[in-house]
């Protein structure tokens, strides 16, 4: 691998960590303005309001950077960052067609991926400390407990895949994959998807951030560029947490065509997924806090180590 | 040791010298620098919550140094232990029980004397101990040494006993951490978030405290929480 061809990988991994947030947050607009009839999206620029993002850009751009006065300033500017750059690292290592589309092939993937995404609470408890808010300093705690609650379920199911691969690293897992693999992985996928979706704090798991509640939790201080930043990271988790779904448990690149049209799969089935996540925003109600710790505890692990019992098991009988 | 040292190249004293060092040993000797220097810091400063967060920049840099070494996996699992669990427990302790913004000089003790020697011996010995160990051998990093299917292989076949213990180890601390936090006075714990009217004050204490943190998370700094507790039931 030469200069140029390393260079090539890391712009195309930051063109896609740029664009493809920005599209999920476009869709997002668009989706809640149709399932909840709401006529401000649809408006900016004319034909199905397609400027609106822009207007929120020029919105967050012109608006005045604010650090309270009690704040630690340094921190408190540094969290949006520590946030945000996690899912970048991440979005480096995910497969998206086969033959080495990747920007960089991580031999433990899995284990790079869900340790970098681990990092990210960090930002939050950064910015809901240095806020010089108790409140913002609650919130923050509530993140990071919610965020290591659900890392071990989500740690599990991808443990069952890498175990029915018989590898750790990303490609290979794609390559291992068969369609009897959704079947067999099924609730591995689903306590991943959703471990995934409170990991990023999104409805129905979003009770730490709240945002008609208790104002946004960790980040009710942070106004203009820097809480761009923070909701930039929230889209990007969305982007990554779809793409690892479909690479690890709905096979990636796999389809018809495959061999030029792999990336396109892949793709797309990130993109169903990202719907799917917009879809149970505008549809569940927020559960209460200590409901989401309940459901993380007695529903999720079980469920995650009955899929490795299962794996496991299915694993020793095909050998 | 030496079965996994075989496995990651020769460690014959080749004809090599501490002149003309690689490009990776260079970094290699940069990012220890850096570690040194953030673990100095973290534990100079007078902010307590700066001491943790570069206690996060020194366990980063090592993960830094084991890829350095073409230990790959086990700085993965550095980042996702240490980076993503420890320090955030460090962190959750710290906020729960005391984090000012800005010095805190009643953090300092009368030990620090004492401290700096016990420091400084238990350094010393460590660095004697490896230069002395490793005095003129070099590793050959340039092939697959410390992938994670070598890692895996040795960890499980030459390595399984010392693995299991560790594995019963913290099976031991986990068990510890659940009976500590639930052994107080033997009443029924009301589930979180069925708060009623006629519970006890010290139930409606735990309930709070649950509802903050989850109750895996909390488990083990059990101990701290309690110390805010009494001033929750006046609040209610």
């Amino acid at each position: 691998m030469n200069l140029l061809d390393t260079l090539l990988r890391c712009v195309g991994t930051l063109v896609a960590f740029l664009v493809l947030p920005l599209v999920v947050g476009q869709t997002e607009h668009k989706v809640m303005a149709h399932m909840q009839g709401r006529l401000g999206p649809m408006y900016a620029g004319g034909f199905h309001g397609w400027a609106q993002l822009v207007a929120d850009g020029v919105k967050f751009v012109q608006k005045e950077n604010v650090v309270p006065a009690g704040a630690d300033r340094r921190i408190f500017q540094l969290a949006p960052a520590v946030a945000l750059l996690p899912y970048l690292l991440v979005l480096l290592v995910i497969p998206v067609g086969p033959d080495g589309m990747v920007g960089q092939v991580v031999d433990a993937g899995i284990f790079f991926v869900l340790a970098v995404m681990g990092v990210g609470v960090l930002g939050s408890l950064m910015a809901g400390w240095a806020s010089a808010n108790k409140f913002s300093l609650l919130g923050a705690l509530r993140t990071a407990a919610q965020l290591m609650s659900y890392e071990l379920p989500m740690l599990l199911a991808a443990a069952s895949v890498a175990m029915a691969a018989g590898s750790v690293s990303l490609p290979g897992i794609v390559d291992a994959f068969h369609w009897w693999w959704v079947p067999w992985q099924l609730i591995g996928a689903f306590v991943f998807f959703t471990a995934g979706l409170a990991e990023l704090q999104r409805p129905p798991f979003d009770m730490p951030v709240a945002d008609s509640e208790i104002i946004f939790g960790a980040y009710t201080e942070y106004t203009g560029l820097r809480f761009a930043l923070f909701l930039l990271a929230e889209y990007a988790g969305i982007v990554v947490l779809c793409a690892l779904t479909s690479v690890l448990f709905l096979g990636g690149w796999h389809g018809p065509f495959a061999d030029q049209l792999g990336w396109l799969w892949t793709l797309a089935k990130t993109f169903a997924l990202a719907f799917v996540v917009l879809w149970l925003r505008v549809t569940y109600p927020r559960l209460r806090e200590d409901q989401l710790m309940r459901f993380a505890w007695t529903v999720l692990i079980p469920l995650a180590l009955a899929q490795l019992v299962l794996t496991g098991i299915i694993k020793v009988a095909i050998s | 040791m030496s079965t996994l040292l075989a496995a990651a190249g020769s460690l014959e004293p080749a004809a090599r010298s501490y002149l003309s060092p690689t490009g990776q040993e260079v970094v290699f000797l940069l990012v220890g620098v850096l570690v040194l220097g953030a673990a100095v810091v973290s534990v100079t400063t007078r902010q307590l919550v700066h001491a943790a967060l570069w206690l996060v920049v020194a366990l980063g840099g090592l993960a830094v140094e084991f890829l350095l070494l073409t230990a790959e996996f086990v700085a993965w699992v550095q980042v996702l232990v240490y980076l993503g669990s420890v320090i955030v427990l460090v962190l959750f302790g710290l906020m729960l029980t005391r984090a000012p913004i800005g010095r805190s000089p009643d953090a300092d003790s009368g030990n620090r004397p004492a401290a700096l020697a016990v420091g400084a011996a238990s350094a010393a010995t460590l660095v004697t101990l490896v230069v002395d160990a490793f005095r003129s051998s070099w590793i050959d990093l340039s092939g697959a040494a410390g992938t994670t299917r070598l890692t895996g292989e040795y960890l499980f076949s030459h390595w399984v006993l010392p693995f299991e213990a560790l594995s019963v180890l913290l099976l031991a601390a986990l068990v510890g951490a659940i009976v500590l936090s639930r052994t107080e006075g033997g009443r029924a714990k009301p589930r979180a978030g069925k708060l009623r009217a006629g519970q006890t004050s010290s139930g409606q204490a735990r309930a709070g405290q649950a509802s903050a943190g989850s109750p895996g998370a909390g488990s083990p700094a059990a101990g701290k929480p309690s110390a805010a507790a009494p001033t929750k039931p006046k609040e209610r």
